[in-house]
C-alpha cells in the first residue's frame, strides 16, 4: 500500500496535508530567498501540488521518482523531511545533500528520490535506468521521470521514452504541463495539442488529466503503475496545471498577466480538495484550520533547524567525490589550502 | 623483457588478443556478479562492430547482452540511473566519437550525482568504448578523447596498451563503486600476449606498469603507443637505455611509478595518441615538473597528434598519427 492512498479518508487528509506543506514550504522559501538569506537560484511548485502529490499517492515508498528543477514538491509529496530539505537550501551540512546540492538537486536514493535536477530533460533517463534495474532485479516497483511541458522537446526525453518502451520498463514519464518553459508558452514550443499526443510515436498509451485535481492525476498513474507492473512498459501522463509564482524568484513575468493568473487560481488544486472534502464531511473548517497551523509550524521548525544548523567544513569541499578516493584529491586539496601543501615544489 | 607489477607476478597465463582479454574478462565479471550486464549498440547478435562481445549473447542472453536502440543520451542516462538503483551496467559506447552525444547524462549526471548527492549515490557505471585511428575511418570515427573524461571531475579514465592490462582494467572497472571509462585503442585488438588466467587477477585503477627497464630515458606511453615505444626501445638497444612505463591508468594517476623513473634517467618522453595541447602529455609533465623539476637533465619531450582531426587518406592518416619513428626521434633528441 501507498504510504497514503486517497481511497480512505485518512489518505485524503494526508494528501491535502501534503500539498499545504508543499505550499507552505515554497511560501517561506521564497520569503527566505527574497531576504537575501538562501543562495542560488530557487524555483517554486505553488499552484502545481496536485501533480507531485496526486502522482506520489500511487506510488509505493520504494518505487523511484526523478525530479526537474522544481522539485521541492515532488520532494514532499515523496515524503522527504522538510527540516533537511529547508537545510539543504540554507546549504548546511544537515541538509539532504550535505549542502553540496541546494534547491536544484534534493535527493536522497534511499528515499526513492533520485534527484532534483538543473539540466532540463535529464530526469528520465535517470527513471529510465532506475526502472532498468527493477526489471533486471525482478522487483515489484516502478520509476516515474518527471519533466516539463518545455522539456518534452529535449532530444533526451525522446529518446529515454522511446527505451523504456522498446524494453517494456516499468517506467512512468509525468509531464506537468505549466503552460510555460521560463517564458515561453507552450504552443510556442510545440505543434500538437496535448502533449501526451507524442506518446503515439512510441507506441504506448498518453493521457491527458486535470493536474489541478489530485485525484485525477492519482488515477491516471495508478493506472500506469498497474501496467508497468503487468510487464506492459511505460505510459506518458500529461497534466494540466499551473504555475502561480514566476519561473524562478525574481522573475518579473512580461510574458503573462495578472488575470491569467487569476484564472487558474479559481480552480486551485488545494482549495477545491479541501472543499471536497469538507462536503463529503471528512473535514471541517477547523480540522483544516488545524491542519494548516499543524504545517505552518513544521515549516517555521524546519528554518529554526536550518539556520541553526551547522555549516559544512571547509575540507568536505573534497569528499563524496568518489567511492575509491583518487591520490589527486589529496594532492590538489592540499595545495588549495591557504596554507599550501605538500605538492608545491620539488620531491627534494 | 618485461617487468610486470607484482599483481601479474607468478600468475599462470595464457597467450591471447587484447580483444579477446576484453571479452575474457566481461565473460568472468558476468559469471561472478548477476548484476553486471552489458549493453550498448549492436553488442548482441552483431556482436559488437569490433567483435569484443561476440559470443556473449548465446552465452548469457538477452537479459544481460542488451541491444540498445541508436540513442547514446538514452542509454548513458539509463545506465547512470540504473547504476545509482544498485546494478552495474557495462556500456558500450560503439566509438569514443559519438561520447558528444551522450554528454550531458556522463558530465552532469553520472560524473555529479554522488557528489551533488553528498555522497548518497553509488555510480558502479563502466563505459567501454574505442579510440584512435589507422584505419581510414576518418575523423568521425578515429578520434582519441581520452583527455576530456580523465580532465571531468568524478571520473575515472583508463587505457589500456597491453592484453594483461585489457583484462585486469576492465574487470576493474567493473568492480568499482565509480564511473570509470575504458578507452580501447582499436588498431591493438589484434595485439597478442600473455594474459594471466586467475579469474582474481585485476590490474588496480591507478597503478602503472613498467614494461621495460632502462637507465637513460623515460617513456611514458599509452594504448598504442606502448607497443611502438618498446619497439623504439629494442632498435635503440646499445645505444640509448629506455624504460618503457604504461600509466594504464589515467585519472587516478600513478605518478610515484613515473617520477621514480624520472629520478633515475633524468629525462622523460611521453607519447600518447590524443591531440598535444592542453591534454594529457601536459598532465604528466606537470607532475613531473611539481615532483621531481630537478632531477630533469634535459627538456621533457611530447608525442601525439599535432592538433589535427584524423584524416581519411592513408598518406595523410600517416602523417598526423604518432608512432614509432616520433617516438625514437624524441627519445634521440634529448638522449
Ligand atoms: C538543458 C537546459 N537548457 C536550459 C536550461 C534553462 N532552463 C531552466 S528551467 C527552463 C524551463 C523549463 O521549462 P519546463 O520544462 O516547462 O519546466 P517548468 O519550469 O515549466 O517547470 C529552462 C529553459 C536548463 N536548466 N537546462
Amino acid at each position: 500500500m501507498a504510504d497514503f492512498d486517497l481511497d480512505s479518508a485518512d489518505g485524503r487528509r494526508e494528501a491535502l496535508r501534503r500539498m499545504v506543506t508543499i505550499r507552505a514550504f515554497d511560501e517561506e522559501a521564497g520569503e527566505r530567498f527574497a531576504d537575501g538569506e538562501i543562495p542560488g537560484f530557487v524555483h517554486l511548485y505553488i499552484g502545481e501540488e496536485a501533480v507531485g502529490v496526486g502522482t506520489c499517492a500511487s506510488l509505493e515508498p520504494d518505487d523511484y521518482i526523478a525530479s526537474t528543477h522544481r522539485g521541492h514538491g515532488h520532494c514532499i509529496a515523496k515524503g522527504l523531511d522538510p527540516k533537511y530539505m529547508m537545510a539543504e537550501l540554507y546549504g548546511k551540512a544537515e541538509g539532504y545533500c550535505n549542502g553540496k546540492g541546494g534547491s536544484m538537486h534534493i535527493a536522497d536514493v534511499d528515499e526513492g528520490m533520485l534527484g532534483a535536477n538543473g539540466i532540463v530533460g535529464a530526469g528520465p533517463p535517470l527513471a529510465t535506468g532506475a526502472a532498468l534495474t527493477i526489471d533486471y532485479r525482478d522487483r515489484d516497483q516502478v520509476a516515474v521521470g518527471f519533466l516539463g511541458d518545455g522539456a518534452v522537446a529535449q532530444g533526451q526525453i525522446h529518446e529515454a521514452i522511446n527505451l523504456a518502451a522498446t524494453w517494456d520498463l516499468p517506467a512512468i514519464f509525468v509531464v506537468e504541463n505549466n503552460r510555460y518553459g521560463e517564458g515561453t508558452p507552450v504552443e510556442k514550443q510545440h505543434n500538437v495539442d496535448n502533449l501526451s499526443d507524442t506518446a503515439q510515436a512510441y507506441d504506448i498509451p498518453g493521457v491527458t488529466v486535470d493536474g489541478m485535481d489530485v485525484t485525477a492525476v492519482a488515477e491516471a498513474v495508478a493506472e500506469a503503475r498497474e501496467r508497468a507492473r503487468a510487464g506492459d512498459g511505460p505510459t506518458l501522463v500529461e497534466a494540466q496545471t499551473y504555475r502561480y509564482r514566476g519561473h524562478y524568484e525574481g522573475d518579473e513575468e512580461p510574458y503573462r498577466d495578472e488575470s491569467e493568473i487569476e484564472r487558474w487560481k479559481d480552480r486551485d488544486a488545494i482549495e477545491s480538495f479541501r472543499d471536497r472534502l469538507i462536503e463529503r464531511g471528512e473535514l471541517t473548517d477547523d480540522e483544516f484550520a488545524d491542519l494548516r497551523s499543524a504545517v505552518e509550524s513544521t515549516i517555521d521548525d524546519a528554518v529554526e533547524y536550518a539556520k541553526a544548523a551547522d555549516p559544512p567544513e571547509p575540507s568536505a569541499a573534497y569528499e563524496d567525490m568518489f567511492a575509491d578516493r583518487p591520490p589527486e584529491l589529496d594532492r590538489f586539496a592540499a595545495t588549495a589550502r591557504p596554507d599550501g601543501g605538500a605538492n608545491g615544489g620539488d620531491r627534494r | 623483457m618485461t617487468a610486470q607489477t607484482e599483481a601479474e607476478l607468478g600468475l599462470e597465463t595464457e597467450t591471447m588478443t587484447v580483444r579477446e582479454a576484453i571479452r575474457q574478462a566481461l565473460r568472468e565479471e558476468l559469471e561472478r556478479d548477476e548484476d553486471v550486464y552489458v549493453m550498448g549498440e549492436d553488442v548482441g547478435l552483431f556482436g559488437g562492430v569490433l567483435e569484443v562481445t561476440s559470443g556473449l549473447l548465446e552465452e548469457f542472453g538477452e537479459e544481460r547482452i542488451r541491444d540498445t536502440p541508436i540513442s547514446e543520451a538514452g542509454f548513458m542516462g539509463a545506465a547512470t540511473g540504473a547504476a545509482a538503483t544498485g546494478t552495474r551496467p557495462v556500456v558500450e559506447l560503439m566509438f569514443s566519437d559519438f561520447a558528444g552525444v551522450s554528454m550531458e547524462q556522463i558530465m552532469n549526471q553520472m560524473a555529479k550525482m554522488r557528489y551533488m548527492f553528498g555522497g548518497k549515490a553509488d555510480m558502479p557505471v563502466t563505459v567501454r568504448t574505442t579510440e584512435g585511428g589507422g584505419m581510414g575511418a576518418a575523423s568521425q570515427h578515429s578520434g582519441t578523447v581520452h583527455s576530456w573524461i580523465a580532465h571531468f571531475p568524478g571520473l575515472k579514465a583508463v587505457v589500456p596498451g597491453t592484453p594483461a592490462s585489457a583484462k585486469g582494467l576492465t574487470k576493474a572497472a567493473i568492480r568499482s563503486n565509480d564511473p570509470v571509462f575504458v578507452f580501447e585503442n582499436k588498431m591493438i585488438y589484434e595485439q597478442s600476449g600473455e594474459v594471466p588466467t586467475d579469474e582474481e587477477f585485476t590490474v588496480p585503477l591507478g597503478e602503472a606498469a613498467v614494461e621495460r627497464e632502462g637507465e637513460d630515458v623515460t617513456v611514458v606511453a599509452t594504448q598504442r603507443l606502448v607497443g611502438e615505444s618498446l619497439g623504439a626501445a629494442e632498435t635503440l638497444e646499445g645505444e640509448v637505455s629506455v624504460e618503457v612505463i604504461d600509466p594504464r591508468s589515467l585519472y587516478p594517476l600513478d605518478v610515484d611509478t613515473i617520477v621514480e623513473s624520472v629520478e633515475k634517467t633524468g629525462r622523460l618522453v611521453v607519447a600518447d595518441e590524443s591531440p598535444l595541447s592542453y591534454g594529457t602529455h601536459a598532465e604528466i609533465v606537470a607532475r613531473v615538473q611539481e615532483d621531481a623539476f630537478f632531477s630533469l637533465d634535459a627538456p621533457i619531450q611530447r608525442v601525439g597528434t599535432p592538433d589535427t582531426h584524423i584524416p581519411f587518406s592513408p598518406h595523410l592518416e600517416e602523417e598526423v598519427l604518432p608512432g614509432d619513428d616520433d617516438v625514437r626521434a624524441a627519445i634521440q633528441r634529448i638522449a
